[in-house]
This record gives C-alpha cells, structure tokens and sequence, in this order.
C-alpha cells in the first residue's frame, strides 16, 4: 500500500506494551498536552526540525552539529516490512505489534489500513491510545485491536483539562464502550506526584475501573523525569518543574490500594 | 607418575593436582621449548603472569634448554614450514594453534564412567591378540601404540595408588574424626578406581578426576578435556546412592563443589608470543554441558542437571565453564533457570542449540546416535565426545585479507608482498570486481594454511603420539592407532574464522559508499585508509552511521554477509586432512580479535587502525541499533549447520532481566533464535558504568566475571584493550 502517514520512532524487542516481545509504531501527532508528557516529540503531528547541541566539539565533526529531523512519512508497506522481519519473535512469545503515539488514533486511515494489514497475517495488535477520539473513529478500528492499553489520568474532568488540555469525557465514554463489547484491555495509568497521585483521584479511578468488565490488568507506570532534556532540545517549556519521582513505597501503597479492588496490578508497563 | 609429588590438599573430597600443588604448573618443553627469556616475560608481565623460580630457571639453563633447542614440535614446524606460511603468520593472516600446545578439542562420553583401566588394559590385550601380521603391514606399530596405551593405563592407577596411600598417612595422624573418616574413604577410593570402574558418586568424581590429570600431564592441550554431559554421566550413580541411603541432596552437592574447585585449581599453562595474543587466559576451556538429549533422542534434563546449575551459581568461579544445552524438547523452566544464572553477570552458562550441533554433526557425516551424545566444548565447538578429534587449527583474519587485497597483494603494515597481485583496486568498476579480488586472495591464505595443516599434523602423528589420551578416545584401541594419527573415529580439522561483522561491514561500505553512493571513489577511500581518517572525520562519521550494517536485519549487508560465508566455507569445507577426515569451518575469536586488530590499519567500516575487530558473530561494536531481534535475525541468515560451530555474544542491562517476565522474554529470543538453527548465544549483564569502574578501581573489583568469547574470565585479568571492547559491545536494554 501506498498510503502514508508520519511515524516518529519503531522499537523492536519491546517488551513492555503489551504481552511477549513486539514490534512498537510510534505514529505522530496527539491532541493532548499532558504535562507530564516524556514523548514530547510525538505531540506535533508534522516532522519537526530540531538542533542538536554539540557540546564536545573536539571529538565529533561540524556536520554532527545540523539539525535533526524528528518524524518521517512511511508507507504503509514500508512499516510492514519492518513488522514482518520479527514475526518468529511474536510468535514464539505470544508477543506481535503495539501501535502507539502520540495518539496513534490522530491518523485514523493510516492505522486503519496499519491494523488492516497486520490482521491479514495474523498478527496480534495492541493499541496504546489516550481514548481521546470520536466514538466512531474508535468503532472504525476495533475489530482490528486484539488489546488495548488504555490510558486513565484523572478523573475529575476540569483537572484532566488543566493537566491535559482536553475533557475526559469522551475518553470515558470510549472505554464504557469497549467494556459493553468485552475488548481485552490494559488500563495504564501515570502515577504523576500532586496531579494524578491524590487520594480522591486514586479513589475515583479505582471505583471506576471497577465498573468495568473488560480489564485484565491495571498498569501504574511512575513517572520518570528522562522525558526532560527531550523539551529542552524541542526548545518546549517542562512544566514538571521539580516534580521527582514517586517513591516506591508510594507506589507500593497504590498498588496495594488497587489490588483491594480485586484486579490485578503491576507497577511498570 | 611414580615420581610426582602427591598433593592433597586440607579439608577437600577429591584429590589429585597436576603440580606439587594447586595452580601450580609445567612447561611442555617437547611441544614448546621456553627460552630464558621467554620464562623473565612469564614471571613479570602484567597479565596473566607465572611465577618461575630460580631453581627452575636454572633447572632450564642446565637440562632442559640444551637437550630440547631444535628438538620441540614448535622449532621442527618453523623449521618445516614453507616462507609463504611464515611470513603470513608473521603478518598476521593467521595464527597456529599447534605451535605450542598439543591436539586435544576432546571430550569424555559415558565411557569413562562405565570402564575401570583394567577393562581398558584388558581391550588393549585383545587388540594386540587379534593384530594380523601376515596380512596388517601396520601391525607393528599398532603393538607399539597399543603397549604404549598400556603402559599409560598403569601409569593412572598407579598414580591413583599413591594417592591412597597418601591418605592413608594422612589420616593416621589426623585428630579431627570427621576428617580421618574422610581420609580414609578417599584412600579407599584411590585404590578402587580408576584401576575399576566406579560405583558411587563420589568414586565416579574421583574416577573422572584422576583421567583429569592423565590428559593434562600428558600434554598441554588445547581445550582441555573434560566430562562433557556431566548430569547425563553421573545420574545412575546418584539415583543408586539414594537409594541405598549412602547419600544425601547435600552430600551430592557438597562433592560436586568440591569437583569444581579442582578444575579451578589448573590454570592454562603458560602461553607466549602469539598463541598468549590469541588466547590470552588463565582458563582452560573445561566447558561441562548440561541437560540436551539423550541417546534415543528424548529430553535429558534430570535432578543433577538442576542441581548442577545450583553448583555454578554458588561456586561463581572461571573454571570450569559450562553450558545448557537447549532442544525444542528441553522444558522451558530448565532454561528460564539458567537464565537466572546468566543475569547475576558472570556469562555461565552459556546456551547452545543442540537440536543444530546435532544436525552439524550429521551433515558432517556422523551417526545420529554419536551425534546426539555429543555437544559442544572449548568455547563452541560442536563434536562427538568419547569419538572425535576435533582440532582447532588456528584463527583466519578475513579483514586483514581485504586490506592486503586493497593494496593489490601487498601488507601495508610492513610494505612486504604477501599475497597474490589481485589487480588495482582503483580500476575496479563494480564492486564485484573487489569482491573477485578478495575471494582469490581468501583462496590463496587458505590453500597456505591447509598445507600448513598437513604438515603439522603429520610432525605431531609422527613425533608425538599422545597413547594416554588415546584410551579415552573410540575408536583408538580397537584399530591400534594414536589419536594424533587419525585414531579416532572422527577426525576434524577447523579454521577458524574471525571477524565476520568487520569484514562484513568493511566490504559493505566499499559497495555502498564507493559503487552504489558514489559518495567518494576508490583511490580517496584508499587515502583515507591511509591516512586513518586524519582529516576525513565526517567520512567516517558517514561510514559509521550512515552506511548499512551487520546485525540490523538489513538484507542490503547481511547479503553480503552471506556472500563472505559462502566464500570462507566453500575455501575450506570437504577438504582432506591427513588423518582420514576432512577440514570444517567455525567462527570463533577467544581474544585473537583483539590481536588480528593489532596488525591491520584502518578499514572502510569506519574502525581507526589497530583497534580490535569484531568478535565472533557479533556485529561490530555498536554498530547493532535495531535492538536483539534484528541482531538475532542477522545471526540466523548464517548457514549455522554448515558449521562446527559459531559464537553470539549478547549484552544486556541488568536492568532488563529485573524480574520474571525479562527473564521470560530472554528465553523467547533464544527459542527463536533456536528456531532459526542459531548455534550458540551467550550474555554479559553488567552494565557499561561498573566495567568502567571497575577499569579505574580494580582492587575493589577483583571478582567481577565477565563473559569474553566462549568462556569467562576475571575482568580485572583482561588486558586493558580488551575490557574497552567489552564496554563498547551494544548494550540491550528494555523498552
């Protein structure tokens, strides 16, 4: 297929979006803004030009200096080149191809046709989405997705739209839905400390997810600070600040607090 | 052995050293004749040094020096070897393997656990009953083989009798009661076997362990011999004495930690010169294998392959190696153990295909049952213990031949015309026409060495028979026939290729940069070269990141790869030796990488002069960016079972094998690597800062075990060029 789209990044021997070992597309482009962001490149949807700072002039020559282009147009064929050579991979492991973003749902037709192509062979996908889309959009793509690995940040909707630029609303709604239809699905949630970390929101989210039918696990992935020399280079302003990392014996204390729900629950991807 | 001072050491189980005590050990003046001042640089170098008293070195002076000048196996092969071979050796194209340490590259197979050397003397006395001299011209010298055979079969239990009554003083005068009833059932041991064959455990470790020594007194030999599928081997001995509640779990163990010291207690004797470049280690290459197939084919892991695991975990030591051998019908939480292992750091085990040695073996014309109690020793090599010879004959530097090529047959190092006047490489007009080039000059080193090879087969069958080892190995007794003389039922010769990921991606840059690119032509590559890559930084820059790679999965370099294999192997595979079998290829580095680097100026890869090559199969330092799987898909495109063995060196970061689902994921790799006839793989998990650290405080780093090439060594004991090529392999990491 012809058909292109804008990709930032394909990891291979990913082993933490989703089960065995796989293939993970970073499509470009997101409509959310969340502070706490560590894939800040992913957020515009063009290839972006960026400089990289050269601070050890002796060792590396002058065209180290020039810019790098960060996202590049790829069809579709191309991309599957790339997923097939590590086919023997997924299917030894139960593993396959995780397409992730950005919002990978901001290129609706390419992930569209991405998904269509995988599912032709056979191979297992897993979607890395904020559930930030139109519902049909999302019906447009489900029966392609095997698993979802659904982000959940807040759940009071005027501090999800000052931390995240967006209403949950929707996200909410998007969720509902996979749960009515029985999709297999991740929630993934960002333990970010004062922001999505509070009791009340911990307390919201784990009442919720217990509403729902459809969740195998639930992911606490603690934020990391590696994301912040990426804004630097973006020349983006880091709006964490100071902000550290939780401590694990926060993230114990969440983990344990989920768990009394009765999903099962693991720190990390 | 009725002269050699016995030692047995306090508090331990198995007895028996090579020298008057632990680590202490011999020259081999017969096979390499030490100079004076060969003996000053083993007692001051930094690496890897011996102690050599002045006694000896008088010793040396006296008797020794003046009786074998001229007459060693190493000064008869420089004597009888043609100038090309020499002067390619000198340059570096290749190294020798028996110019200073003996044949060995065997392994022992169930026999030496079921035969006492009395059944082995009574075999011997019924080959000579059958000689035919009437019709058998060899007759003759069958007898004298096999009365030398004999005379060594006494000779162990012998030696094996002094230890005995060794212990028998010992424990005379011993107070401690526990120890005394040690003593004297270690006396009672040494008197049984290995006259018999043994009927405990503990006699079967005694057992092994005297042949141990008979092998390494006898010669220096390479890869030195050892029990080869342990667990399979000792198995009915422990279920026996369990049964008859002789033993416990942890007396089992407790004797089998006491096995691994002894190993640990024989360093590599002393090596110079080139052999010290290629080979630069106190290990010996004991390389115990554990769980694969039994001989009808069906899963052998058993108790004591776990157990075993255990000892390797707790021991922790260089000496001796191992590796689990991994079948499609291995169960998965065998090798998910073994992972356990690998990711505490110290690369053991290592991890081999079996269900691909044993497809090697029978394409190279073994049965299915010898292949199957086979394995693989040394660092990689696959063969059929108890059956084969199976001799390294020396590293193949592929690299240095394509600089030799691009200055049209000349070294450069040296200004010296080594090698065939292949054309100019600046009128060549398609990079076919390089690759042309290349073949010939390969053909032309490999027909030096093969004839090299042949020579020095026959001074070892004819000069220096080893009739000790030949006992252990089948079919020796029965034809009467040394296994330095083709007494063995198999017989193989291997080169060994090094720097497949270099060579690849030298000739790739050529082909891209050069032909497809056009990005500069061949005489400004050559002046680069030259020049290395003074003033040509950003050339480099693009040679390095711009230009495909091995180990990426890119069929634009891995094509040519394959090219390269196809090359190496057509030069060598099939091809007779003297001694009824044929010459294989493996890839394979030890630390000759290091070396073969030494002696070649900058290559189109993008590598400055004189720094190391890639090692093994592994693709150049960092040169891998596309993560495991594509380094694992790059390996794979290699005809693996056309080979007698190859090595995959993997680094990970501690942090990626964390916890159960690393570990899980790490053992898919190797399934599908597995799948795709990958030979062997093996994994450092240490990360790049603590080697540093440990660079910079070495004191506070002296038991950091890192995995070098097919065995593992104290980091601190590398040379300091060879630790930087350890950091700069790609670390893996988790995503």
């Amino acid at each position: 297929m012809k058909e292109t789209g804008i990709i930032f990044n394909i990891k291979k021997f990913a082993i933490h979006d989703g089960s065995g070992i796989r293939t993970t597309i970073f499509l470009k482009g997101c409509p959310l803004s969340c502070w706490w962001c560590h894939n800040p490149e992913g957020l515009r949807l063009e290839p972006q030009k960026i400089t990289i700072e050269n601070n050890n002039k002796k060792e590396k020559p002058a065209f180290w200096e020039t810019q790098e282009i960060i996202g590049r147009e790829m069809s579709v064929n191309e991309i599957m080149e790339e997923i097939e050579k590590d086919i023997i991979f997924y299917e030894e492991s139960n593993g396959g191809v995780t397409f992730s973003g950005g919002e990978p749902l901001m290129q609706l037709e390419f992930l569209y046709s991405l998904l269509h192509e995988c599912k032709k062979q056979h191979i297992h996908t897993a979607l890395d989405t904020s559930g930030y889309s139109s519902l049909e959009d999302l019906k447009k793509i489900n029966n392609f997705v095997d698993l979802y690995l659904y982000d959940l940040k807040i759940m009071e909707d005027q501090n999800h739209i000052k931390y995240t630029g967006v209403s949950n609303k929707q996200i909410i709604k998007n969720l509902k839905y996979l749960s009515q239809n029985g999709k297999q699905t991740l929630i993934r949630i960002p333990i970010i400390p004062e922001i999505t970390d509070t009791a009340i929101n911990i307390t919201q989210l784990g009442e919720f997810i217990s509403s729902l039918n459809n969740v195998k696990r639930v992911n606490l992935l603690p934020y990391h600070r590696i994301g912040k020399n990426k804004y630097d280079k973006l020349k983006m302003e880091y709006k964490m600040k100071d902000i550290q990392s939780p401590t694990n014996e926060k993230m114990e204390e969440i983990k344990n607090y989920f768990e009394n729900f009765g999903f099962q629950v693991k720190i990390g991807g | 052995m009725e002269h050699k001072k016995i030692c047995i050491n306090d508090e331990e189980l198995i007895v028996g050293e090579r020298g008057p005590e632990p680590k202490a050990t011999p020259t081999y003046p017969e096979v390499c004749c030490h100079s004076l001042k060969d003996l000053d640089i083993l007692n001051s170098r930094e690496k890897i040094s011996f102690i050599v008293s002045d006694e000896t070195k008088q010793l040396t002076k006296d008797i020794i020096i003046p009786f074998w000048k001229g007459r060693s196996i190493r000064d008869k092969i420089f004597e009888k070897l043609d100038s090309e071979w020499i002067e390619a050796y000198e340059a570096g194209v290749f190294t020798e393997f028996m110019e200073q340490r003996a044949p060995g590259h065997t392994v022992g197979d169930k026999k030496i656990f079921t035969k006492g050397f009395l059944d082995l003397k009574k075999e011997i006395k019924e080959s000579i009953e059958n000689l035919d001299f009437y019709n058998d011209p060899d007759a003759f010298n069958k007898r004298e083989e096999l009365k030398a055979m004999d005379i060594c079969a006494d000779a162990l239990i012998i030696f094996a009798k002094l230890h005995s009554e060794k212990a028998k003083d010992l424990a005379r005068d011993e107070e401690n009661v526990k120890r005394k009833h040690e003593l004297e059932k270690i006396a009672e041991i040494c008197e049984y076997v290995p006259a018999h064959a043994p009927r405990t455990i503990w006699e079967a470790l005694q057992h092994y362990w005297f042949i141990h020594l008979g092998v390494i007194t006898e010669y220096n030999t390479w890869d030195s011999f050892n029990p080869g599928h342990l667990d399979q081997h000792l198995y009915p001995f422990y279920k026996k004495d369990r049964e008859n509640g002789t033993i416990t779990y942890e007396d089992a163990k407790e004797l089998l930690e006491a096995f691994w010291v002894k190993f640990n207690n024989q360093p590599a004797p002393p090596k110079v010169g080139v052999t010290a470049e290629e080979s630069n280690t106190y290990t010996d290459f004991c390389n115990i294998n554990l769980g694969g197939l039994k001989e009808d084919g069906t899963n052998a892991v058993n108790e004591l392959s776990y157990m075993i695991l255990d000892v390797i975990e707790e021991m922790r030591i260089v000496q001796p190696s191992s590796n689990v051998q991994i079948s499609k019908k291995t169960p998965n939480e065998f090798l998910k153990r073994a992972l356990q292992i690998v990711k505490t750091g110290f690369g053991q085990p290592s991890i081999f295909n079996i269900d691909a040695i044993i497809q090697e073996l029978t394409r190279q014309g073994k049965s299915i049952i010898d292949a199957r109690t086979g394995g693989a020793s040394g660092c990689v090599e696959a063969g059929a213990f108890g059956k084969e010879a199976y001799i390294l004959t020396g590293y193949f530097n592929l690299v240095k031949i394509l600089e030799i090529t691009l200055n049209n047959g000349i070294d450069p190092i040296t200004g010296k015309e080594i090698g065939l006047k292949t054309g100019d490489p600046t009128k060549f007009q398609i990079f076919k026409e390089v690759f042309e080039a290349f073949s010939k000059q390969v053909n032309y080193f490999i027909d030096i060495k093969i004839k090299g090879n042949n020579i020095i087969e026959q001074l070892w069958a004819q000069t220096l028979p080893a009739p000790f080892m030949s006992l252990l190995i089948n079919d020796c007794i029965l034809k009467g026939k040394d296994y330095n003389n083709g007494g063995a039922r198999y017989n193989t010769s291997y080169i060994q290729g090094v720097g497949l990921g270099s060579i690849t991606d030298s000739l790739v840059s050529i082909k891209y940069n050069v032909f497809d690119k056009k990005r500069i032509n061949m005489q400004q590559m050559l002046r680069i070269l030259k020049d290395n890559f003074k003033n040509s930084e950003t050339l480099r820059q693009l040679f390095i990141t711009d230009t495909p790679k091995y180990g990426n999965d890119d069929d634009y370099a891995d094509e040519t790869m394959q090219q390269i294999f196809e090359l190496y192997y057509k030069a060598i595979d099939g091809r007779p030796n003297t001694k009824g079998g044929h010459h294989r290829v493996n890839l394979l580095p030890t630390t000759v990488h290091i070396y073969f680097g030494s002696v070649i100026g900058a290559t189109p890869d993008g590598r400055k002069a004189y720094t190391p090559l890639s090692e093994g199969i592994s693709p150049v330092q960092g040169a891998d960016t596309h993560g495991p799987t594509a380094v694992i898909k790059s390996a794979a495109k290699i005809d693996h079972l056309r080979t007698g063995g190859t090595l995959l060196n993997q680094k990970f970061t501690p942090k990626l094998l964390a916890d159960d689902i690393g570990i899980e994921k790490l053992a898919h790799l190797i399934r599908a690597y597995f799948k795709m006839d990958g030979h062997h793989v093996q994994f450092n998990v240490v990360s790049a800062e603590t080697l540093r650290e440990a660079q910079k405080n070495p004191e506070k780093y002296r038991n950091l075990i890192v995995r070098v090439a097919g065995y593992s060594d104290y980091y601190v004991n590398l040379g300091v060029d060879l630790q930087n090529e350890i950091i700069e392999r790609t670390e893996h990491g988790a995503y």
